[in-house]
């Protein structure tokens, strides 16, 4: 009985993405080719992709096994660094001829799966040693780790050192490879929608089967899990590693999303919005232990972002406040305050957006609101 | 009886544990029988704890060992020993609180379940029946703990004496050979006690385990308990059945003082 529910419930999922993805496919196709589309909407779309899968991720380990890791950033760029040196490889060696041929495809699909891969075996590898420590140490160690895989990839001779860049020694690898250019980006926006979609599934059907109990158990308890059997080190470094190959995947899409690539760009000192903190900001913004509130608040902090340094209405602020959107880091730290002053659980706490509980979900909050008020009002009477 | 020839379900042979330079636990000698129910008390500080996370695998003994039906548990981990039968609850309620009362339950089936990470993504046959005939089990086991029209809520938010149930109903999905009980019955009022008697009445006849239970309530232990074992400062100072352990004079200087 639940159990057909459950079933409709994908069904009508499935139903809605597949019409979705279709109806955006339709759009892009009629508007694809408008400038405005082409430079700004397209780039933001990949962007939102990319902050999304990253954000989701890092829940895994963070809302729902209860670690704190920051280094999240490391396993971004193991991601990137991969796919793009792999498009360059197959390039070289003239695996494809251009962007229309269709083995390019294949490869495109390749170099992300393998960039996940990589990823999460850098992350079991990082995973094994650093998940031994929990709370303050497990942070500050995979904070290390993040920094010395960022330093490592900067000193391997064939990452290009200070970047892989258009027109560097290094990098015939934009030419028809990843990297795309802003034409390429809306032909290939379907890529990091799809990715995003499969990835966002996988997630959810991790949390929503025996290994999503398990590491929300460890989370709230872990010697209990262990008097419960559950075997607590290896479904934390196989969570840990998991949540790497999705970090993995983003850097990948990361990597076609930009006609560069450097280091700096995930160091933990970058200012801008790919930093490992600025991923713990999003995840707990929307929430710890809710993928849907990851995704809102990848979307939310992504839009601030690209407000504080496009947005028209800033030059019209009074100098000072101008003076303080130079630092986006600090107006994160306001907004973070601000969250967990008022809604400490993040936006959705746990919440999970479910198209087939929706009217249910609404119903419920329409009618604690309803009694919230009513207390409030009979407090008021007492007074 | 045969009682003789019969392997015990658990045993300790000269189980201790030194913290330092403190002997917490020495000597330590047990054996329980399957359907027994044995009761373990002592003085405040007087290691009983420490026998359970020695038993359960959460401290590894300087000295001794821990049997489980003849075999040898050293050096295994916690999540070993449960895989072996041994399962516990807690003096201070551990519960997963964020989870609901089911997943509690169905998180330890864990170690059960043989879906592994392509079946739970691709939600194949075989994830969909594990998960049914689980939640079917889950379910009968809350029933026996009188927790079955609560499956859905948080588990913080029960009352106190049904957390306690439910930390037991959690341990029988472990399905062990041996239960640890540690104070099951602290905190609780009369009311809630005797329903907590009737439950592990039921756990025992239905399952045959065996339960190794550390109880302050004295009415409880003497009553429910077929025979006692009492420690004071981490040495055996008595055992046996509950009306040889009322009258004897070690026990009642360990309580009461010289």
């Amino acid at each position: 009985m639940k159990q057909n529910k459950t079933m409709q419930g994908y069904l009508l999922n499935t139903v809605v993405i597949v019409v979705l993805f279709a109806a955006f496919q339709m759009l892009t196709a009629a508007y694809g080719g408008s400038g405005s589309f082409k430079l700004v909407i397209a780039p933001c779309l990949w962007q939102c992709c990319y902050l999304i899968i990253l954000a989701a991720s890092l829940n895994l380990v963070l809302g729902f096994l209860g670690q704190l890791s920051l280094g999240h950033c490391g396993f971004m760029a193991i991601g990137a660094y991969t796919a793009a040196l792999l498009s360059l490889a197959c390039e070289r060696s003239e695996v494809f001829k251009n962007a229309n041929d269709p083995v390019y495809l294949v490869i495109i699909f390749a170099c992300i799966l393998a960039a996940g891969v990589l990823s999460a075996l850098v992350g079991l590898l990082v995973g094994i040693p650093a998940l031994r420590l929990k709370g303050d140490y497990l942070a500050i160690i995979t904070l290390g780790f993040g920094m010395i895989i960022v330093n490592i990839i900067n000193n391997l001779p064939f990452c290009g050192q200070d970047g892989l860049a258009l027109g560097s020694a290094s990098a015939s690898l934009y030419k028809n490879g990843l990297g795309f250019g802003s034409k390429s980006k809306v032909t290939f926006l379907w890529v990091a929608l799809l990715t995003t979609i499969v990835c966002m599934t996988m997630m959810f059907m991790f949390i929503r089967s025996k290994y999503g109990r398990c590491i929300r158990a460890i989370r709230d308890d872990e010697i209990a899990a262990s008097a419960s059997g559950i075997n607590t080190s290896f479904y934390k470094v196989m969570t840990f590693a998991y949540s790497a190959f999705f970090a993995g995947v983003a850097g990948a899409l990361y990597a076609c999303a930009n006609a560069t690539l450097s280091t700096s760009s995930f160091a933990f000192t970058n200012g801008g919005i790919l930093n490992s903190t600025f991923i713990v900001v999003m995840v707990v913004l929307g929430g710890m232990g809710s993928l849907t509130g990851s995704v809102v608040a990848a979307v939310v902090m992504f839009l601030v972002n690209y407000q504080i340094k496009n947005g028209a209405w800033v030059a019209l602020l009074p100098a000072s406040v101008q003076g303080v959107f130079q630092y986006p880091m600090l107006v994160y730290a306001i907004l973070l305050i601000i969250i967990i002053v008022f809604r400490p659980k993040g936006i959705f706490g746990a919440y999970e957006f479910s198209l087939r509980n929706l009217p249910a979900d609404l119903k419920a909050s329409r009618a604690r609101k309803a009694a919230e008020k009513a207390e409030r009002k009979e407090a008021g009477a007492h007074v | 009886m045969s009682e003789a020839v019969k392997t015990p379900v658990l045993e300790t042979k000269k189980l201790g544990i030194t913290f330092g330079g403190l002997k917490a636990v020495q000597d330590f000698n047990i054996r329980i029988y399957q359907g027994e129910l044995v009761g373990l008390i002592g003085p405040n500080g007087a290691g009983k704890t420490t026998v359970f996370n020695l038993l359960t695998g959460v401290y590894v003994p300087t000295e001794g060992t821990v049997l489980l039906n003849g075999v040898p548990l050293n050096g295994k981990k916690p999540h070993q020993f449960v895989a072996a039968g041994v399962a516990r609850t807690f003096q201070n309620i551990r519960l997963f609180k964020q989870m609901s009362v089911i997943d509690n339950v169905k998180a330890a089936f864990t170690k059960d379940i043989s879906y592994n990470l392509l079946d739970a993504t691709l939600r194949t046959p075989k994830f969909w029946k594990t998960e049914k005939e689980m939640t079917e089990k889950a379910m009968d086991l809350l029933a026996i703990c009188h927790l079955e029209d609560k499956a859905d809520i948080l588990a913080s938010s029960l009352p106190y004496g049904q957390q306690r149930k439910l930390e037991i109903a959690r341990a029988l999905a472990t399905d062990m050979k041996v239960l640890l009980l540690d104070e099951p019955a602290a905190g609780m009022n009369p009311t809630e006690t005797a329903e907590l008697l009737e439950c592990i009445n039921t756990i025992r006849d239905r399952f045959g385990v065996a339960i190794l239970l550390i109880e302050h309530d004295m009415s409880l232990v003497m009553n429910v308990c077929e025979r006692i074992q009492v420690i004071d400062y981490g040495q055996t100072i008595a055992s046996g059945l509950p009306e040889e352990i009322a009258n004897n004079p070690k026990v009642i200087a360990a309580y009461l003082g010289e």
